[in-house]
């Protein structure tokens, strides 16, 4: 196995031209998508970073794909915009190019939308070591074939992404959040259908098994001066529950996003769902020994698991799901039937007819 | 590729009254709302099952007839102008809206559903598509996929591609795949996102996912006239600049307002060289908190007049002016091109300039309504199809004006998508090995190239049917 840290583009697609097998990887906080696999040259994409392009007053900007998002963060913060897609595990060291190939979006997502949604432009290197650039770097852009989405979720199979534009949105000025308890699992559910389709602008619905029942936590952002009011509104609507503010309410959201409830050498899955799945899974799961999370109002259900993935597949497969596994070591990352495979096969010959990149 | 033989197989598909060959039932059909364009097909058949659109396909693929899929024939930049020698899938009557399903947030419709019908089901549960292109009344969810349309309504939650979850489509050789599901999240490439978009080039859309998001509790609507265009363009900048997020942000130029005063009677300020419309929705609390503070910045950015939408009513007057503004335009002249290049936000206004410049030089006039909060232009060229060179002139001018859309690292196309208008320009914003990755997608997908043939893409037939798509294998 050879191991490669390039220093610059060009030095990318050398790498890529000289070997035959390709897996390329940002700074391995996805610990189980960051794979070794004999005879692949690994990339470490961690040095090809830094910020290219920022202009607050055109909502975007471009960055090299192992720039660390922390580092994104903090120079957004100090124009009052953010990403709102809430990218995960950012404080572990999480790039921007690790978080586009995984796919991966934190809870604040609810309110605006997924990485998917301010992607904007990718420059990757393809399997004969040329430089791609799809989609843009303006906020709209419709012309030809949106290759940027085909990075959403890659997992570095498709070409070696080094370099991307994002939309930002300007940043709420503070949060606030609702934290709910509840015995019965129907009625938490209730609680969040009430949320997700009520007409208080919600930046995130988030609920999980706690140990005396379950618990709903539902966040809003805005304006310091009305949100007094507006918290005030939202507990009307239950007529219960804390009200959390502060680094209480900053510190639900920051355990959720850097996945710090997930125990030491466990494994994560995430689980596309829906709301409507939830308690079919439930009455699954709850036999097995694993956390569970569900995030956006229970469009993504997040497994925590101390056994290997593989020996949960069963219940995936029965309730019609499938998974990936992001964090922790398994045979197989991906589990249960994956849909599209006939589609996403025909994509593959067309951007990687070699089969250079290393499908994990 | 025997035609009569074909199209004796697809009569059998269809009743007589859904399977249109005389030239006066094939008139309609004949060009989109690009209108400089058309093309007589060879047949036009109604499907009114995605089962009768599967056999349709799977039939044009073992004759090797092109077809092109037509959702209202509004594209304004030749998508679904029929291609020679093919037939037209029109697919307004597969418009059954299968289920709304409030508890998940999602819509489950057949492609030829108008969009306007999605959010007229979604009503009674308080929700709605967010997508909002001004010809929402009449155009299909298909056709809004293929083009990934847009709106007035998009700087906030997005365009078509961020509120499609999953499609079922039947690919040009006939397999019907599904892409994504009713999940806001899915795992691998995002190929909802490369289907949408895709300019009918992928085959035909049969089903699809829609997200559907809760009405905002109230909107509050201001309008600002200016004696320049430039002063409305700033008022733009110092909006975002205030760090506000408005749900829309919308200008005209004199020659749209006129248009659209003498069309709808809008009530807009008479004599106003630039008309600005910002609207806030969202949670009431927080709206009147924010048009406050955009009230702010209107009232100190030069504006002539400034007027808020006191009531429904007047909102929807304000609206009316803006998204009946295409056809109005279109009362001042027999024919028109419209543009819909992107350029950075901050380009607006020397962007404006160089057209009103590029407008007297060649001696046309062009009429500018566009999205100014994500910077996508529509300059609607005005000449006359019965004028010899007009045509020609008009191109010219659009053509500069797309120039300028590259050059500021923009996009040749907001939302209108590529068709047959902009196929020249696409080789201009990629270039040859991003145009080729374009291509090989489209050959592994469309391998005969009997789907939308022409559209996109200049030299498809010249690369691929010469050489039998051999150029890709090397
Ligand atoms: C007055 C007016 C105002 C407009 N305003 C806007 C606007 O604000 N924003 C905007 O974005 N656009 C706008 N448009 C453009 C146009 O309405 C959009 O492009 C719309 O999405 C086209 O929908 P349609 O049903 O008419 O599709 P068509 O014009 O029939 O087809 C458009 C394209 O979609 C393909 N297609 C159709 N159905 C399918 C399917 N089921 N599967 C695969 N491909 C399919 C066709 O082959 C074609 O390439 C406007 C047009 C007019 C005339």
């Amino acid at each position: 196995m050879i191991n490669r840290k390039p220093a610059s583009v060009s030095e990318v697609q050398a790498f890529v031209k000289e070997a035959p097998r390709i897996f390329s990887h940002g700074a391995g906080t996805k610990t189980a998508l960051t794979v070794s696999v004999d005879g692949v040259t690994t990339l470490d994409m961690t040095l090809i970073s830094g910020l290219q392009e920022y202009e607050p007053e055109e909502f975007t900007f471009t960055a090299l794909a192992g720039t660390r998002i922390v580092d994104v963060n903090q120079a957004l913060s100090q124009n009052g915009q953010y990403l709102p897609f809430d990218p995960p595990l950012v404080e572990h060291g999480a790039t921007l190019g690790g978080t586009v190939a995984a796919g991966l979006s934190g809870p604040g997502r609810y309110r605006y939308g997924g990485v998917r949604d301010f992607l904007l432009g990718v420059s990757y290197v393809n399997s004969s070591g040329e430089l791609v650039r799809g989609g843009g770097k303006v906020v709209k852009n419709a012309a030809g074939f949106d290759l940027a989405k085909l990075m959403i979720g890659s997992l570095g199979t498709l070409g070696v992404i080094v370099e991307l534009t994002f939309k930002v949105f300007p940043a709420p000025e503070l949060f606030s959040t609702l934290q709910l308890d509840f015995d019965t699992l129907v009625d938490a559910l209730q609680a969040l259908q009430q949320a997700s389709v009520s007409h208080l602008d919600i930046d995130a619905i988030e609920m999980a098994p706690t140990e005396s029942g379950f618990g709903v936590w539902i966040r809003i952002g805005g304006s310091a001066k009305t949100m007094p009011a507006r918290i005030d509104r939202l507990y009307k609507m239950y007529n219960q529950g804390e009200i959390l503010n502060g680094s209480d309410e900053e510190i639900i959201w920051q355990q959720l996003r850097e996945f710090n409830w997930v125990p030491g050498g466990w494994s994560l899955i995430k689980l596309p769902m829906t709301h409507g799945r939830i308690l079919a899974l439930e009455g699954e799961v709850k036999r097995e020994s694993m956390l569970r999370r569900y995030s956006c109002a229970g469009q993504i259900g997040w497994l925590a698991v101390k056994e290997s993935p593989e020996s949960i597949e069963p219940v995936i497969v029965k309730q019609g799901l499938y998974g990936l596994v992001i964090l922790g070591s398994s045979e197989r990352l991906r589990l249960g039937e994956y849909p599209s495979v006939s589609f996403y096969s025909r994509v593959k010959t067309a951007l990687d007819p070699i089969n250079r990149f290393v499908e994990v | 590729m025997n035609p009569d033989k074909f199209l004796s197989d697809l009569s059998q598909i269809y009743p007589a009254e859904r399977f249109l060959t005389q030239p006066a039932q094939l008139t309609p059909y004949e060009s989109d709302a690009l209108t400089a364009y058309r093309v007589r097909p060879l047949a036009v058949v109604l499907p009114v099952t995605q089962n009768e659109v599967i056999e349709t396909v799977r039939l044009c693929g073992r004759y090797q007839i092109p077809f092109v899929a037509r959702g209202s024939g509004t594209s304004l930049s030749g998508g679904s102008l029929p291609v020679e020698g093919g037939i037209v899938i029109a697919l307004n009557r597969l418009d059954r809206i299968l289920r709304i399903d409030p508890e998940n947030r999602i819509a489950v419709v057949e492609a030829g559903v108008v969009n306007l019908d999605v959010s007229a089901a979604a009503q009674p549960y308080g929700l709605y598509y967010a997508p909002d292109p001004s010809s929402q009344p009449i155009c299909t969810i298909g056709g809004n996929l293929a083009f990934n349309s847009g709106g007035a309504h998009c700087l906030k939650f997005g365009m078509t591609s961020n509120h499609v979850l999953g499609i079922k489509a039947v690919l040009p050789d006939g397999e019907v795949v599904q892409l994504g599901d009713e999940s806001l999240e899915g795992i691998g490439p995002d190929l909802v996102g490369l289907f949408v978009g895709s300019e009918g080039l992928f085959g035909i859309a049969l089903e699809v996912i829609l997200r559907l998001m809760p009405k905002p509790e109230i909107f509050k609507t201001v309008l600002a006239s200016y004696s320049s265009l430039e002063g409305a363009g700033n008022a733009v900048s110092q909006v975002v600049a205030s760090g506000l997020l408005p749900g829309a942000m919308e200008m005209m130029d004199e020659l749209a307002i006129q248009a659209a005063e003498a069309a709808v009677q809008a009530n807009y300020p008479p004599g106003a060289t630039a008309l600005l419309i910002v609207e806030i929705d969202g949670e009431k609390n927080q709206v009147e908190e924010e048009f406050e503070q955009l009230m702010g910045v209107i009232e100190s950015s030069g504006a002539q007049e400034i007027r808020v939408a006191q009531d429904d009513a007047d909102r929807a007057r304000i609206w009316k002016g803006r998204k009946s503004a295409f056809s109005a335009v279109g009362r001042l002249s027999p024919d028109y091109i419209v543009q819909d290049g992107v350029v950075p936000r901050s380009r607006l206004g020397e962007t404006l300039a160089e057209i009103e410049r590029l407008s007297k030089q060649y001696n046309v006039r062009v009429a500018n309504v566009f999205h100014a909060g994500d910077g996508n232009l529509h300059p609607l060229i005005l000449y006359d199809g019965r004028e010899a060179g007009s045509l020609e002139r008009a191109e010219e001018i659009a053509g500069d004006i797309i120039h300028i859309c590259i050059q500021s690292e923009g996009s040749i196309t907001g939302e209108h998508g590529v068709g047959m208008e902009k196929r020249a320009y696409l080789p201009q914003m990629f270039n040859e090995v991003e145009m080729n990755t374009m291509r090989q997608l489209y050959n592994v997908i469309d391998p005969q190239k009997i789907s939308n043939r022409g559209k996109m893409f200049l030299d498809i037939d010249s690369i691929f049917l010469n050489n039998g798509g051999a150029i890709y294998d090397q």
